[in-house]
């Protein structure tokens, strides 16, 4: 009599299955223990901090500190180059964050200074010239908003190595807001907010050491060239992986101890090119670490040189010859690979420092009472919905609570397919899910009740009943998907939260209400000769 | 089962009286609002907020002495049951020099508890929310709130008339404004939670007023003779069934969210129940109301308002007979 209707049913019970096995079984098979498989355990729903406890800090880098680094080394070198020219300047000085004045340069030597301040600083600043030799070099634009973005970019990059290492599970460190210069980090579970504030605070910290031998494959086989122990002046350093050409795994170094250099004598350290125009890393040291490195290189060419970064070996160069204040790092590399390198030697001496704009944490005491009251009462406000709906509805009552169940399974499931995690107002998106929900039913049975007064048959009065809310439901969840949908593009993590349970609950209402809801009425309604319907 | 049996009651006779108590409530949120500005919390305002549970039975007033030394104007009230023992601390947000560490208010309210010797405590939960965030969400929330009932407005101006959509829009204004009102009387914040409360509130009082705009639109093809405020009462009456029983079952829902919801629920859920409420009413008393007013001022300057509906349902009957023919 229905047409379709044995295929309806399938999907339904399908739509029920697929959803339950993503959004619901992983919940329950944590909570007893039962088996399951590590996709779906990977996609189980996850709680936000409110309801799990854990640490909330958002970061701003202060991305004058990285302009104005630049502009200092910038003014360094040239000053540098211009002493090795033997070009007089009465002043090379940096009056702001992105600008510098060279003063007082000898009127015959004009043309060489451009030259050579082209040469050092051409790339990155634009130079004015002035009265009495005056020269103003002004950040370039791009240049300014590159070293912004690099700077956070690195410091994103820092931050996550130093919480990876916190061991915390499941970590979120990424950047925040429109201004582009904030970084929210959450850690769930995370108690001691201080700790892991000192932790993602502190530089990271980088270390030139000289290599004595290695690498090794193992830890045992750098012991057995030694005669099983480590000299007391020299450490064993693991390496990161694939530092063994060829062999994947983790290498083994004998450095020594003191360190050649630290990453605070480091200045900067960029992108260049070598002789052969193949990718390379360019760095500078400070006087200090100059004069010591250019000592240490001097004494050590055709050895080992580890870059160690929090107790690693990051890369092991062989030295080719003493690097005093400018250094270059050479071989076969990608581009890619110079940029990380780069980045990774940067994060020695943070180019900006970090301020704290926003911290919460929630304890795991009241983050686990949330959720207890959380489920207490949604459990307790459903079983209420639910009776109503039986005493006023009766049997159609039924129909109401299996639809609005499954609504919230699929919900569920959504929920944990697009990794969105479960917050205080994503539970107040699961209400409205319940409460439009449970109004959609309402309409279509109330308009049942009314079609069936107007004395027609049964199966005339739920088919009317259908087809006429049908619009009434397009209209109010179209309108409420629309405010979704702007509520999520404008919207911060909160009321985003709350927008996505909605919309995806929005759409699965419309399913549950309209398809499934109708299904049930045709199932019960072509198996006898059915002439009442308890409704 | 039926509540209502085929009522009749004349709603819109109530229409004056019901946007006169309206606007009274408004007007006094309003002027609480203007007078002691608007119950920020520090989600928006910034500031501190600590809460701590003690182990022994601690006064609100002990702890507020404790901290009698911490400058700025501090809120100490109990949290959760009174036999958790639990204390909330807010501080406001200190004026701080740039790269000032964030944290010294909750240390020195962490410092002053230890020193007043309360016996063990724990720190339930710390939020500090710095000014340059505060502002932030604020502009974001008010964006986002904003657009999306913009966004609303024009879709109902398209499915329907662009009066219904002003009755809708001035209908979720109204609620918006009204539960603001009763937060503000009854002590609660706006935080975060409760605005994500105001929009699923928002959400709400769209989908009721929808529902009953619908019933119009259908009931108009049928009643070309009557009034639109005749047509507008009776689908507030055919559908008065309906938006008592959703009403009352999300009006459950919510209820046993704010019994049992605990305190971090608690302004959230008192939100929506003041929602609920006002929104069914709205639905009912302010955006029917509005549209029919728009109607009539629209018709006295042009006559074309009810002929454009009329219009539409001939040449439906035109299709018809096309089709029948």
């Amino acid at each position: 009599m229905y047409k379709n209707l044995r295929w309806k049913i399938l999907v339904t019970i399908g739509v029920m299955v697929v959803f339950y096995a993503v959004g619901v079984y992983p919940i329950q098979a944590q909570r007893y223990g039962l088996p399951i498989g590590d996709l779906l355990s990977a996609k189980r729903l996850k709680l936000g901090l409110d309801l799990q406890g854990g640490v909330h800090l958002v970061l701003r880098v202060q991305t004058d500190d990285a302009l104005r680094l630049e502009t200092e080394t910038s003014s360094e070198r040239l000053r540098e180059e211009l002493r090795n020219q033997n070009i007089t300047a009465s002043a090379v000085n940096p009056t702001s964050s992105t600008e510098f004045v060279v003063e007082g340069v000898a009127q015959d030597r004009d043309a060489e200074f451009r030259r050579i301040a082209d040469d050092q600083v051409g790339t990155l600043f634009d130079r004015a010239s002035g009265a009495g030799g005056r020269y103003t070099f002004k950040m370039k634009p791009n240049v300014d908003v590159r070293t912004r973005q690099d700077s956070v970019t690195q410091a994103l990059q820092t931050i996550e190595r130093r919480v990876n290492a916190l061991g915390v599970s499941e970590p979120i460190v990424a950047p925040h807001g429109t201004a582009g210069d904030q970084i929210l980090v959450q850690l769930p579970g995370v108690t001691e907010v201080n700790r892991a504030k000192e932790i993602i605070r502190s530089t990271a910290l980088l270390e030139l050491k000289i290599v004595e031998d290695g690498p090794f494959p193992t830890r045992e086989a750098l012991l057995q060239n030694h005669g099983g122990a480590v000299p007391s002046d020299m450490e064993a350093v693991s390496g990161i992986d694939d530092t063994v050409e060829g062999a994947p795994g983790t290498a083994y170094y004998l450095v020594r101890k003191i360190a050649a250099v630290t990453g605070r004598d480091l200045r900067t350290s960029r992108p260049t090119l070598d002789e052969n125009n193949r990718p390379a890393i360019a760095f500078m040291f400070n006087r200090a670490g100059a004069r010591t490195f250019g000592t240490v290189t001097g004494a050590n060419v055709g050895r080992r040189l580890a870059i160690i970064l929090d107790g690693r070996v990051q890369l092991a160069p062989v030295i080719e010859s003493r690097i005093t204040d400018n250094g270059r790092i050479t071989g076969s590399f990608t581009q890619q690979e110079v940029n990380d390198i780069v980045l990774l030697l940067k994060s020695g001496a943070l180019p900006a420092s970090l301020t704290y704009l926003e911290e919460r944490s929630v304890g795991p005491t009241l983050g686990a009472d949330s959720i207890r009251a959380g489920v207490r009462a949604s459990v307790a406000g459903l079983a209420l919905v639910a009776l109503f709906m039986l005493v006023y509805y009766k049997a159609a009552g039924i129909n109401a609570i299996l639809s609005v169940v499954l609504n919230l399974v699929i919900l569920l499931g959504f929920m944990a397919y697009i990794g969105a995690v479960m917050t205080l107002p994503g539970i107040a998106g699961f209400i409205l899910t319940i409460g439009m929900g449970v109004d959609s039913n309402v309409l279509i049975f109330e308009r049942i009740k009314e079609e069936l007064a107007a004395s027609k048959g049964v199966r005339q009065a739920v088919a009317a009943g259908f087809d006429r809310v049908l619009w009434t439901i397009v209209d109010t969840h179209v309108a409420s998907l629309i405010a979704a949908g702007f509520l999520f593009q404008f919207g911060t993590g909160p009321i985003r939260g709350f927008a996505t349970t909605l919309f995806f609950g929005l759409l699965s209402n419309v399913f549950t209400a309209v398809f499934v809801s109708r299904t049930v009425f045709e199932t019960i309604l072509s198996r006898r000769t059915v002439t009442n319907l308890s409704i | 089962m039926k509540f209502f049996h085929a009522t009749n009651i004349d709603f819109l006779r109530w229409r004056w009286h019901a946007m006169a108590l309206s606007a009274v409530v408004i007007l006094t949120g309003l002027v609480a609002v203007f007078t002691q500005g608007l119950p920020l919390g520090i989600d928006f305002s910034g500031g501190t907020i600590v809460v701590l549970k003690f182990e022994k039975p601690v006064t609100e007033q002990a702890v507020r002495d404790a901290l009698g030394g911490l400058p700025g104007e501090k809120v100490v009230q109990q949290y959760g049951q009174s036999g958790d023992h639990e204390i909330l601390v807010r501080l406001p947000e200190l004026v701080t020099e740039q790269g000032a560490s964030l944290e010294q208010g909750a240390r020195a309210v962490l410092q002053a508890i230890e020193q007043a010797s309360f016996g063990k405590f724990e720190v339930l939960s710390t939020e500090i929310v710095g000014p340059v965030i505060g502002k932030d969400l604020q502009r974001k929330g008010i964006y986002a709130t904003l657009a999306s009932i913009g966004g609303i407005l024009v879709y109902i101006a398209l499915r329907f008339r662009l009066s219904f959509a002003v009755g809708a829009v001035v209908a979720t204004f109204h609620d918006i404004l009204v539960t603001v009102t009763f937060l503000t009387f009854f002590g609660y914040e706006l935080s975060l939670n409760v605005v994500a409360a105001l929009l699923a509130i928002t959400g709400y009082s769209v989908n009721d007023t929808i529902v009953i705009f619908d019933r119009v639109r259908e009931n108009l093809r049928s009643m070309r003779r009557d009034t639109l405020a005749d047509v507008v009462n009776k689908s507030v009456n055919q559908t008065l069934g309906r938006t008592i029983i959703t009403a009352g079952t999300t009006f459950l829902a919510v209820l046993a969210l704010f019994l049992f919801g605990g305190e971090v629920l608690h302004g959230f859920s008192f939100t929506m129940l003041v929602g609920i409420i006002t929104g069914t009413y709205s639905t009912v008393f302010i955006a029917a109301a509005i549209a029919i007013i728009m109607s009539q001022v629209r018709g006295h300057g042009r006559a074309r308002v009810e002929p454009a509906v009329a219009a539409e349902t001939k040449s439906k009957k035109a299709n018809r007979k096309v089709r029948a023919s």
